[in-house]
């Protein structure tokens, strides 16, 4: 094989073919505009060098939504494919790597970063702090996780994509039968990413532990902050566990080591197992901040304090705890003793318990209260009663002897889209619509959006409900076409026909964002939604340094005192704030494990060396590094807050 | 920097004592990381295909002296940070490069017993039980590798900066690491080599 043959696809199509031109096209024209506008500089220093939690979190929501378009695409293609029996659309090849990188992209590459951009940018607001504790560490987080990304992106159009799966089993996995270089981007790609994951999780656990404003005790934290703090901890715990088992999987892949192959004593079941263990609590990871979101939004639009604070927090840990002990249900017809599938299975049901209270807790926070039907809001009452349907087919999934008939049908999807969906991504769109004012300085448009909210909903019920019939009537999953005397045509039709609202509602989306850019007013109120939690109580936008003052706590809703009950927010004057500089260092670092990564990819050894090489390089530079960061003076301070009308308006 | 002296100089500053919590909750994540390892060691342990069982190839002698001169380093590392907490530069810096030199010492043992085991047919490729041996030992010393140069950029910092909050705090959180990949290894000692020998 010659030494260029290796990036080719080896299945190529025209969409790829295609999709290439589309891509350099793009790259081509971002690179002139940049040039003609004269905007490298103002892309260099004010983003691809900044630490500023508020700038990387509105970095990590444009990634998100950019994955979103990606793994929508896969999903629409998935769907046209099956939309009839028999269809020739895509072929078995190119319909197993759309699956397995539409997994791998909405989990790690969209889910993930759209809760850490609300999770940076919110987060240090909601405890009152200026920053992160490591706002460095933040920046390398975050360039870690695009690189990874994009990495495992570029693998549509260079070497081929991962087609084993998002799960990525053994030994279908190994290059006995992946033999192209697909599954090393899998493996790679999502590694660089994870570090950059496991770096956020420690970076907010210390920062949520350490760096809470005055007065705001563990149990007068706003509930969204509870959930980032519960979440850190189980990035904290599971992904070194992902860490160990992609390095095991890239050695089997490009050293020939024996861990997960058939022969030489190697254990396939090692690998799934690892990779739940992961897994599993890598749902809540994404679940629980989605439920602290939606604690934020429910009570500001209902008018009522949430409901029963402490059996929220309480049943947030629990499920944490219990997120470790359920990962055998992901494999109950893969030869366990029936012993263990029976605990695992009760384990799995347990945590039902924590769930519906929390659901409660939700329609208790809006019994008698008074609801104002905004987009934010809709989302959350949308996901009431559609994650409950998905968790009461969770627990039917969970009795491992009926799962048997269940495992591996499209039953299985429709649940587990049916609790990502209702849960995770209408948090992430409700909760983007609600911190837009706070990012950005202005609303996104109300009617726009709820056109966006219907299409969602419909298209989500259209197209994964008829999923439940056709697993149960026996359709796999992962299977690329089916034979009409099979039955599954109409109801398939019928998915694909709500895949295109989900995927008009995407574009209703966007279009409500440019819109909005064009026509929204800029005068918009620091507190547009009459919200309950410090994050309001500062400017819109928020200044560099978040508050000018350090607000004092009193209760779980401080804010909501300071305009109401006649608390007073910020006591003291102002003293000069110290801040921490930008670096280029991480985005050059990240940009040296990308080589580095691809020259992995395709076994470019030389390269590679160079690449570690680099990265130790700039973590010596580090070392080495002076750097005591900058103060902003009292002067500046004033004028900024001058022109926002002054720190204490609230009283 | 405001510094608060009636702390030690590594907890002296706000950022030092983030730095310090986080550097703790880094080796929670670190003992997730070996957990795994060794749970899968624990899994692979007997399946060695056509290779060696570790009773056939693991040796007493090497694996005493790297377990003494790690013990060792981790006793004189503590004993760095005493010097430090007393002010004194002079004894502090020998102490830190009495432990890398330890530390050169295990990594050269390290190495030479990886060899022999190269030479007796136990390679990464071997069998499931071989893969999972020198990935765990090979993780434990790759830490230890990184260890010496990072210990090496502190030591040149110390010795051109003098003992300021940052460098004490730097010192402090390496020596953090290192007491850590000494327990580490004290797990690697009991449950790889001497339950493999019996």
């Amino acid at each position: 094989m010659g030494f260029f043959s290796r990036f080719l696809i080896p299945n190529p199509s025209p969409v790829i073919y295609s999709s290439m031109v589309a891509i350099g096209v793009t790259v081509l024209l971002i690179i002139v505009g940049l040039t003609h506008f004269k905007k490298w500089f103002f892309l260099w220093s004010g983003w691809l060098t900044t630490v500023d939690h508020k700038r990387i979190g509105i970095m990590y929501l444009i990634s998100a939504l950019l994955m979103l378009f990606r793994g929508g695409v896969d999903a629409v293609m998935m769907r046209a494919q099956l939309a009839v029996p028999d269809n020739k659309l895509l072929d078995s090849q190119h319909y197993n790597e759309i699956f397995s990188t539409h997994g791998v992209v909405m989990i790690l590459f969209m889910a993930m970063p759209y809760i850490m951009a609300l999770m940076n940018f919110v987060v240090p607001l909601q405890i009152g702090a200026r920053d992160v504790a490591f706002p460095r560490l933040n920046a390398i987080s975050f360039w870690l996780f695009f690189m990874g990304a994009m990495l495992f992106n570029i693998s549509f159009v260079i070497g081929g994509s991962p087609d084993a799966g998002w799960t990525s089993y053994f030994p279908l996995a190994g290059n006995e039968f992946s033999p192209h270089v697909g599954t090393n981007y899998y493996m790679i790609g999502i590694q660089i990413a994870g570090i950059g994951t496991l770096m956020t999780g420690i970076n907010f656990l210390t920062t949520i532990l350490k760096m809470r404003a005055p007065g705001m005790t563990l149990m007068k934290m706003p509930m969204f902050t509870w959930s980032a703090l519960v979440t850190s901890i189980i990035i904290i715990f599971a992904f070194p566990v992902l860490t160990v088992a992609l390095i095991m999987g890239t050695m089997d892949r490009l050293f020939a080591t024996k861990f997960f192959t058939m022969t030489e004593g190697g254990m396939d079941m090692l690998w799934a197992n690892l990779f739940w263990v992961w897994g599993h609590p890598e749902v809540y990871i994404l679940i629980l901040p989605a439920f602290g979101l939606f604690s934020e939004i429910i009570p500001t639009f209902s008018r009522r304090n949430l409901y029963g604070y402490r059996s929220m927090v309480a049943s947030m840990v629990f499920i944490s705890i219990y997120s470790f002990f359920v990962w055998t249900h992901h494999f109950f017809t893969m030869g366990q003793a029936a012993y263990v599938n029976s605990i695992f299975s009760i384990t799995t049901m347990v945590i039902a318990i924590p769930t519906g209270i929390k659901i409660f807790n939700w329609l208790f926070t809006m019994w008698k209260g008074r609801i104002r039907f905004t987009v934010p809001m809709l989302y959350s009452i949308g996901f009431i009663p559609l994650f409950t349907i998905g968790g009461v087919t969770g627990v039917m999934l969970a009795m491992s002897a009926a799962d048997y008939q269940y495992h591996n049908t499209m039953f299985l999807v429709a649940h587990f889209h049916n609790v990502i969906i209702p849960g995770v991504v209408f948090a992430v769109l409700g909760a983007g619509t609600y911190y837009w004012p706070k990012m950005f300085g202005f609303m996104l448009n109300e009617r726009i959006g709820k056109w966006a909210f219907w299409f969602l909903t419909i298209g989500f019920c259209l197209a994964f409900f008829p999923m439940y019939i056709t697993g149960l009537d026996g359709q796999a999953r992962r299977i690329y076409t089916y034979s009409e005397s099979t039955g599954f045509g109409p109801l398939n039709m019928i998915s694909f026909i709500g895949a295109t609202l989900m995927a008009i509602s995407f574009v209703l989306i966007v279009y409500t964002i440019y819109y909005s850019i064009r026509h929204a007013p800029r005068d918009v109120s620091d507190d547009p939604w009459d919200a309950r939690s410090l994050e309001w109580a500062t400017h819109n936008p928020v200044p560099e340094y978040n508050f000018a003052i350090i607000p004092q706590v009193n209760s779980r809703e401080t804010f909501w005192d300071a305009k109401y009950k006649g608390h007073e927010l910020f006591k003291g004057d102002y003293e000069k704030i110290h801040m921490p500089n930008n670096s280029g260092v991480p985005f050059i670092m990240s940009c040296i494990f990308f080589v580095f990564g691809f020259a992995l990819v395709f076994s470019i050894w030389f390269l590679a060396i160079i690449g570690l090489i680099g990265i130790f390089v700039c973590m010596a530079h580090r070392s080495f590094e002076i750097d005591h960061g900058h103060y902003i003076s009292v002067e500046e301070i004033k004028e900024t807050e001058a022109k926002f009308g002054g720190v204490n308006k609230w009283k | 920097m405001e510094i608060d002296h009636s702390q030690p100089l590594e907890y002296s500053t706000e950022q030092n004592r983030l730095n310090i919590l986080g550097f703790w909750i880094f080796l929670g994540a670190e003992i997730m990381l070996f957990a795994t390892l060794f749970a899968s060691y624990f899994t692979l342990v007997d399946r060695t295909g056509n290779g060696p069982t570790g009773a056939e190839i693991f040796e007493i002698t090497p694996v005493l002296a790297e377990t003494f001169l790690l013990l060792t380093s981790s006793f004189v590392i503590g004993l760095g940070i005493h010097a430090m907490r007393l002010g004194n530069k002079k004894a502090m810096l020998t102490f830190f490069v009495i432990t890398l030199l330890l530390g050169l010492g295990f990594l050269g043992f390290e190495i030479t017993e990886f060899i022999t085991y190269y030479h007796e047919g136990a390679t990464l490729q071997t069998s499931a039980f071989t893969s999972m041996l020198f990935t765990t030992l090979g993780t434990h010393g790759a830490h230890v590798t990184l260890g010496l140069f990072w210990g090496f950029f502190i030591i040149l910092q110390v010795k051109k900066r003098g003992l300021t909050p940052e460098t004490a705090n730097k010192s402090f959180i390496f020596s953090l690491y290192w007491h850590f990949l000494d327990i580490v290894w004290i797990f690697i000692f009991t449950f790889i080599y001497m339950k493999g020998m019996t």
